[in-house]
């Protein structure tokens, strides 16, 4: 007991730690990571060229979107299964004002602004009745992607607004601006979650729900915040897609929150709430694009791609699992 | 030789980091309640799982009838007539008893279960150890004292020999407990070998005919109850003399902190009563009494239908306990493990959660003054801990229960509601909570203390509000303040 209560004294936080700490939290996400890229560089003969990394990025960017605000979900304790459908109906919505003549900025101010609202009436249902966030979210899907077909009579809206292509289209220099948003999403989603308070209160939320409210932390208020936050990042996703097809299709984003639910868990962050973070999405997001990319320049074909998407998706969360069970039990019980 | 039902003995089990056994030992005879006492941490559970086949030992030996037996598995346990019954029970909620007591075993016939004869044997069990129960009874609609019974049913179906509960009593009013302890007494004339683990150590010289002592994974006491007291198994129990287990130095009490006038909740009724700053209040009643529910209402976690309450002199409007917090109020809650800690996050976490504002300033997080009031509360509670950044769940109760304890004294409260501070903590955990409940009293905080512990009421009190039925029905002043006054307000006489 004596030699256990020394350790409390006050240390001094060691520089370069973070680098440190990011490794043997990730360590198999990095070591997986290298060895996919380092499998594509040989296996393939463009894989490493600028060209192809750049398209990586911009292929990766609408997921790492919606990845990033799942996580807070995912922390919280929560899911989001309606990501797809916003996609669809925000793209819609920023679809049909372009067509009307309005212009850009407005478009996609209103567009942001829709998946705002439908991530807020989410939250709102799940924070202030008891309803599981796996079907409030699952019916918001099935509503919106109904509404979206209704509207659209399930046609396909072809766009020709120069501002709206550029938005998803163009880029900053050699960076695509769809990867410049992903910098930026990338960089707030980590603010949130590892510098303010709000972070805070979001893993201590996920960790015990009635802890966090004995504690006097607004529960309902985060709940309805991180919802909103990841309608607007469906919407962003949604807005990008749209513009870099020069179309909404109705059937924009099907499927889309499978992939992010993917990358976040292969990301290690806990489907059980209150563990994880965003660099670990950050990695688990690329493994997947990397993995997409890949059997793409194979030229695998496309139904094989999926069985062979899943299987290494599922070992790859089998690695983490093991790897967490062995930190749990040396850390004592 | 003696003839022993159970010798275990020279048992070791290795944990990274944790020698939990170190050659503890344990005999055990037949038609004997053999009590197993230790502080949290000591091995208790450890040597429990071992005998259950749940985790398997490193080293020693156990015997049953003199027989070396090899338990390697639940099973293995339960084929050499070991039953355990554990904290927390294990039954499955929407089956009926007779289904959890014939679970993976469903007596069949034609290839279905023969649900007719799975009733009638169940009932004949539950019948022979006199109980009121139908078998048919889902187990969700049961209170926890007859889901125990419902264990205890169990293990006598499987023919038990060995049958150890854990911390049996922890969640029974006192009637229950005299049931429990009724049955357990039928066990015993069955010639069934109980072992007993429990806090409580009141309870050993009504039940228990002998204890065995763990410290540190180690047997340092085996002894018949009648030959022991109290004292000297604290003693044993913690390794040195426990003077001054209660500390208290009673001053004289300052301004009035809080003044409650005719609260009325659902659940409670008309309750008044004011607090000084420097006192403490202890809260006593039954279980189901109105206790919780009044602080409850207090800090506005459950509706307020009527009444004043005055914080300081001014009106606490508090519709949620973040207002409440906000002006000084600090919760500790009752059930640390539901509602008082993050077990996945570190102590450091746990420590700060509640001042966050105080090193986190929009996106910018100043570490150093973080980890600083971290060690300064963690040095001022004496919390045990590896390090800072060792997770909740890894700590034992009592320090687990100190740190909700630092967090929130890190708000510097004025005044602090505790409710059941010393739940399911060790003794000398206990004592180190009450040295610092008086200190904070001294200090001139205030602080209203639940707690269904008549000893440490009576011991820690100023004043003890008696409630009965969602209502006040004594105040008691300190020269009043004993056993005998307290459950004669408490209960309906």
């Amino acid at each position: 007991m004596e030699k256990e209560k020394k350790n409390t004294e006050f240390k001094m936080p060691k520089m370069g730690g973070g680098l440190r700490s990011f490794l043997t939290q990730y360590i198999g996400q990095v070591v997986f990571l290298l060895l996919v890229f380092l499998f594509l560089s040989f296996a393939t003969d463009n894989f490493l060229s600028s060209q192809n990394l750049i398209n990586v990025m911009r292929q990766i960017s609408t997921n790492m979107y919606v990845s990033c605000a799942l996580t807070m979900i995912l922390i919280c304790g929560g899911i989001d299964l309606s990501t797809g459908s916003v996609m669809a109906f925000s793209g819609m919505i920023a679809g049909f004002l372009s067509l009307a003549g309005v212009p850009f900025w407005i478009c996609a101010a209103c567009s942001l602004l829709a998946g705002a609202a439908v991530g807020f009436v989410s939250g709102f249902i799940i924070s202030s009745t008891n309803l599981p966030p796996f079907i409030v979210t699952y019916s918001m899907q099935s509503i919106l992607r109904g509404t979206v077909y209704v509207i659209t009579s399930a046609n396909v809206l072809r766009l020709t607004d120069e501002a709206f292509l550029e938005f998803g289209g163009g880029s900053l220099g050699f960076i695509p601006w769809p990867v410049v948003y992903m910098i930026l999403v990338i960089i707030a989603t980590y603010m949130i979650l590892n510098l303010s308070r709000l972070g805070r209160h979001m893993y201590a939320t996920g960790g015990n729900v009635k802890a966090a409210e004995f504690s006097g932390i607004r529960v309902k208020r985060i709940r309805r915040f991180i919802y909103a936050a990841s309608g607007t990042m469906a919407a962003l996703s949604g807005l990008v897609y749209t513009s870099r097809n020069t179309s909404m299709q109705p059937a924009l984003g099907t499927g889309m929150e499978m992939d992010a639910i993917a990358a976040v868990v292969l990301g290690g962050t806990s489907m059980g709430g209150g563990q994880g973070g965003v660099l670990g999405t950050v990695l688990g997001v690329l493994i997947i694009g990397f993995i997409n990319n890949g059997l793409n320049l194979l030229r695998m074909n496309s139904f094989w791609q999926y069985i062979c998407k899943g299987v290494v998706i599922l070992i790859a969360v089998y690695l983490d699992d093991m790897k967490n069970k062995r930190m749990l039990r040396a850390t004592g019980k | 030789m003696e003839n022993y039902l159970l010798e275990m003995s020279g048992i070791h089990k290795r944990f990274p980091g944790v020698h939990a056994l170190k050659g503890a030992q344990l005999k055990l005879r037949a038609g004997e309640v053999h009590a197993l006492v230790g502080e949290n941490g000591s091995g208790k559970s450890t040597l429990l799982n071992v005998l259950g086949g749940i985790i398997s030992k490193d080293e020693g030996e156990i015997r049953i009838n003199g027989q070396p037996v090899s338990i390697n598995g639940v099973l293995d346990a339960q084929r050499a007539g070991i039953s355990i019954i554990h904290q927390e029970l294990v039954l499955v909620p929407y089956l009926s008893i007779a289904e959890n007591i014939y679970i993976n075993r469903e007596p069949m016939r034609g290839g279905r279960v023969d649900y007719k004869t799975m009733y009638t044997t169940a009932q004949k069990f539950i019948d022979d150890l006199g109980l009121s129960l139908d078998a048919r009874e889902k187990v969700v609609r049961l209170t926890i004292a007859q889901q125990q019974m419902v264990e205890i049913v169990k293990a006598v179906s499987f023919n038990a020999k060995i049958i150890a509960m854990d911390e049996p009593t922890s969640s029974l009013s006192d009637k229950e407990i005299d049931a429990l302890f009724h049955n357990i007494r039928s066990l015993k004339a069955r010639g069934i070998g109980i072992i007993y683990i429990s806090h409580r150590l009141s309870e050993l010289s009504t039940i228990a005919d002998t204890v065995t002592v763990l410290r540190d994974g180690e047997t340092v006491a085996a002894m018949p109850v009648a030959q022991t007291n109290n004292d000297e198994i604290v003693r044993l129990m913690v390794g040195r003399e426990v003077t001054n287990y209660y500390t208290r130095t009673y001053n004289s009490p300052g301004e009035v902190l809080l003044d409650v006038k005719g609260l009325c909740s659902p659940k409670v009724e008309d309750v008044s009563f004011t607090l000084r700053a420097g006192e403490i209040l202890g809260i006593a009643g039954l279980v189901g009494a109105g206790r919780t529910e009044t602080v409850k209402a207090i800090l506005g976690l459950d509706q307020r239908t009527k009444g004043e309450i005055l914080f300081l002199g001014k009106p606490l409007r508090a519709k949620d306990p973040m207002d409440a917090y906000r002006q000084g109020i600090a919760y500790i809650p009752e059930n640390r493990r539901e509602e008082g800690i993050i077990p996945l996050q570190t102590v450091r976490f746990n420590t700060t959660l509640k001042v966050l504002q105080k090193f986190i300033h929009g996106i910018r997080v100043n570490r150093t003054e973080e980890s600083r009031i971290t060690a300064q509360y963690m040095n001022q509670l004496s919390v045990k801990a590896a390090s800072q950044l060792t997770r909740l769940q890894n700590l034992s109760g009592g320090n687990q229960q100190k740190v909700v304890i630092a967090s929130w004294l890190a708000t510097d409260p004025k005044l602090i509601i505790m409710d059941e501070p010393t739940r399911g903590i060790d003794v000398g955990a206990k004592a180190e909570i009450y040295a610092l409940m008086n200190s904070l009293a001294q200090q001139g905080i205030g602080i209203i203390m639940i707690s269904s512990e008549l000893p440490e009421i009576i011991n820690m009190s100023d004043r003890v509000l008696v409630m009965r039925e969602g209502k006040i029905s004594k105040v008691l002043s300190r020269d009043q303040i004993s056993q005998e006054e307290i459950m004669k307000y408490a209960v309906n006489i």
